[in-house]
């Protein structure tokens, strides 16, 4: 049973939005306000908007459990790999070993005030990308396990 | 005899928590080495210009991994208690 026309046609347009708005939060971790946690509960929050305008029986096939697990756990993986390949270049666990080094997120950074430069921040951006897949994929696997319970719409 | 024992613990209780209000001063002296470390020093080590990123996701990388593991662990209970049952499988309670 779907919601009327209205709600699921508001809910497609703002669907790219907040994914887009998400998205731009995790990947600005480490110049703005808001990192790996805040960004994915932003991106797990359109799909609670996408299972309150569909129901949950059109949408099963296409945003499964299983996907979702699967983003969760290689958040996880993709966080505590990212932190042991700081041990190949040298470093301690979990040791920034990208920054200032001129490669990939590793522009050096003036200290003081400045406008912020998103290729800075060493292992910090992959590290809230990953925090922001797993947190994705973990709101997400709790809505749904909650929504097959009752097997009907949000 | 419970009542006066239960009395007496209660007034140590009470005196104990008079002691730590009364006794001790915050804030003197100001302990802000660490803080003072991080603030000047955090956009030159790790590149960030967000220092509150720069402590979670380097100086106390150990705490997000934590952090990570709680939330895995938390979404392992929900999915325990919300899976599916086997069909031959009868729920446990009355």
């Amino acid at each position: 049973m779907d919601m009327s026309r209205i709600v699921r046609t508001t809910a497609n347009v703002l669907l790219p939005f907040i994914l887009i708005y998400g998205f731009y939060i995790v990947m600005h971790g480490h110049l703005t306000p808001g990192g790996g946690f805040q960004g994915g509960a932003v991106i797990a929050t359109g799909i609670v908007l996408l299972f309150a305008a569909y129901s949950y029986t059109d949408l099963k096939e296409k945003v499964t459990l299983g996907a979702l697990k699967n983003s969760e756990t290689l958040g996880l993986l993709l966080f505590i790999f990212t932190a042991l390949l700081a041990l190949t270049a040298g470093f301690a666990f979990f040791g920034n070993w990208l920054v200032n080094g001129g490669a990939i997120f590793g522009d050096m950074v003036a200290f003081g005030p400045n406008p912020g430069d998103l290729n800075t921040g060493g292992v910090i951006p992959i590290m809230n990308l990953a925090v922001g897949i797993e947190v994705l994929g973990a709101m997400g696997v709790i809505i749904l396990s909650m929504l097959s319970g009752i097997q009907e719409d949000a | 005899m419970k009542n006066i024992l239960t009395y007496a613990a209660l007034l140590i209780f009470a005196a104990g928590m008079l002691l730590c209000m009364t006794g001790l001063e915050f804030g003197n002296p100001a302990y802000t080495d660490m803080d003072d470390y991080m603030v000047e020093n955090g956009q030159v080590l790790t590149g960030g210009n967000n220092i509150v990123t720069d402590i979670v996701f380097d100086f106390r990388g150990f705490d997000t991994l934590g952090e990570a593991t709680v939330l895995f662990t938390a979404v392992l209970g929900i999915g325990l208690i919300f899976r599916r049952l086997r069909e031959d499988e009868e729920y446990g309670y009355e």
